[in-house]
């Protein structure tokens, strides 16, 4: 796995004594859209900070494009989970979006027809045109989001990491993101760790999955992972995994009990975090 | 008689009053713009305020007041952007202040000869300035100018996303000890001549309002350094003619600068709604779980 954009060898990662993520492996190859599944407080979160290098590892290594990372690296492009943009701020969305590109350099722009080029080039691509000159903390949740891609794009990054960017959007903003992060990145050869807690969404988009719960996580395809076995070994206690029309059903099992009535009562008395329907 | 009020206004002491004012107004324009934007306001209040414990201890042991002013403002900066690592800053600030301010009483009653001077530190002497302060100024002035200019756009990621930019490698605590450093210098340059309380009121004035008045960084800022100008000079010159407090101006023009920018925005909004009524899709129902 040498040409791995992004890989996970045997991460640790413990925190105030508590262990948040034991033994993690996997691999992402380039282009390649895997998504990162796990209720909240699984670790999600803490496994982005350690790949951005905010978050040490206690164990382990992670390499991106085959090199111990380093914290200034164009290499990996992110979207953060949850950001308040200031309506106060003088700034609209096409200079957010051209700060992707240069923010790091101090001084002046050098080559601003250039920068301008590639700014309305990422604009176009996550079809945030109509908004740009709009001042950022004015627009919606979802315009936010396209002009964060385009941000974190624009650099010309192998990876993206993109920390629950469907959480706070309603189910039409959310497919439509889901989409665009699909196209713009098999259109750019650019590898997609999506986090969610919600598999639904992006079970028609992902090449792979990684499943996290209680600090550990299972990889693979995801007819790989989406097993009860699977799950099951995971979450030490039984999961149930149900298929409804394509759509899945990661239900908390209450026991052995396999008939109907008894996964109505556990889908019901479910947690919600531990339900994807 | 205004005819030959207008034309003393701009000769003598006056010339030094103009020019020191406007490098001022400038810097405060210009890094004001990012306290604003970054929500130092609090921070920008304590660090000339406290520095005022600096030029009293200077007074005492007999060092120049500028020297006792920069040091206690870069004590003040560092203070607060290290005790205040943490999350929020006000509660450091709040104590950085309180506990300068007291120095800075104890070293005026030690002192017991100072009361003029202290008057002086706190509203400035904008119509007193001398020919050997204006090259310092000018200096530090551009040196402030320089270091924003520098680091423009690590603070404007860093105010507008923190999280982002501390992934691409732009540490928010090194970007914060920046930038209150940048704040501490232009507090050492700015206090000698208009005074604690005013660069206080310019610092926040016009760039607060410059960010009502139009969408683009690049021409908020341009407009906070021309609103800092107006109200500074007009200020001046309103002093010149009612023999009031030049303080008196500076302080009520910046709100007044402030308040009609946020009128004029409220009355671009309500205008552009109408033209273009967009319908905004309900936020926030979350993923249909």
């Amino acid at each position: 796995m040498n040409e791995a954009v992004l890989s996970v060898e045997g991460l640790g990662v413990r925190i105030a004594g508590r262990q948040v993520l034991d033994g993690i492996d996997f691999a992402i190859a380039p282009g390649q859209f895997t998504g990162l599944i796990g209720s909240n407080g699984a670790g999600k979160t803490t496994l982005f900070r350690a790949i951005l290098g905010l978050q040490p590892a206690t164990d382990g290594r992670i390499l991106v494009d085959g090199r111990p990372r380093t914290r200034r690296t164009d290499s990996i492009g992110y979207v953060p989970q949850k950001f308040l943009l200031d309506p106060d701020l003088p700034l609209r969305g096409r200079d957010l979006v051209g700060l992707g590109l240069d923010a790091r350099k101090l001084g002046f722009a050098v080559n601003r027809r250039r920068k301008r080029e590639l700014v309305e080039e990422m604009l176009a691509a996550v079809g945030a045109e109509a908004f740009a000159d709009t001042r950022v903390g004015r627009l919606s949740g979802g315009e936010q989001q396209r002009i964060l891609i385009a941000h974190a794009l624009i650099s010309g990054p192998r990876l993206l990491l993109a920390d629950e960017p469907l959480a706070n959007l309603d189910l039409r903003s959310a497919q439509e993101v889901v989409a665009l992060l699909a196209r713009v990145c098999r259109e750019r050869g650019v590898a997609v760790l999506i986090s969610a807690h919600e598999i639904n969404a992006l079970l028609p988009v992902m090449d792979r999955i990684v499943y996290l719960a209680h600090g550990r996580a299972a990889g693979g395809t995801s007819e790989e992972v989406i097993r009860p076995d699977v799950l099951s070994r995971l979450y030490g206690h039984h999961v149930d995994v149900i298929d409804v029309h394509g759509r899945v059903l990661i239900v908390a099992g209450a026991g052995d009990d396999e008939d109907l009535h008894g996964c109505e009562e556990t889908v019901e008395h479910a947690l919600p975090g531990e339900v994807a329907p | 008689m205004a005819a030959g009020a207008g034309r003393l206004m701009f000769e003598g002491f006056m010339v030094n009053a103009w020019e020191v004012s406007g490098i001022v107004a400038v810097v405060a324009g210009v890094v004001g713009f990012f306290t604003v934007l970054r929500g130092s306001v609090f921070a920008a209040h304590a660090i000339p305020n406290g520095s005022f414990a600096g030029a009293a201890g200077a007074g005492l042991v007999g060092v120049s007041t500028i020297f006792g002013l920069g040091v206690a403002a870069f004590v003040g900066a560092l203070g607060i952007g290290l005790l205040g690592r943490r999350g929020r800053h006000d509660a450091v600030t709040a104590l950085m202040l309180v506990m300068m301010l007291a120095t800075g009483a104890l070293f005026v009653s030690l002192g017991n000869q100072y009361e003029p001077a202290v008057y002086a530190l706190l509203f400035g002497e904008v119509l007193g300035v001398s020919d050997n302060q204006l090259w310092p100024t000018l200096v530090l002035g551009l040196v402030c100018v320089a270091a924003i200019a520098a680091l423009y756009r690590p603070l404007m990621l860093s105010s507008a996303l923190p999280e982002v930019g501390e992934a691409r490698g732009i540490g928010a605590f090194r970007i914060e000890l920046a930038f209150l450093g940048v704040l501490a210098l232009a507090t050492a340059m700015t206090v000698p001549v208009v005074g604690t309380l005013l660069i206080f009121s310019l610092m926040i004035g016009a760039p607060a309002a410059a960010r009502s008045l139009t969408d683009r960084p690049g021409v908020a800022m341009a407009l906070s350094v021309v609103l800092a100008l107006v109200v500074v000079w007009s200020a001046i010159a309103a002093s010149y003619e009612t023999d009031w407090p030049v303080g008196f101006f500076v302080g009520t023009g910046s709100a007044a600068v402030f308040v009609a920018a946020r009128l004029w925005q409220a009355g671009r909004e309500r205008f552009a709604r109408r033209r273009r009524p967009r319908g905004r899709q309900p936020e926030g129902l979350g993923s249909v779980a």
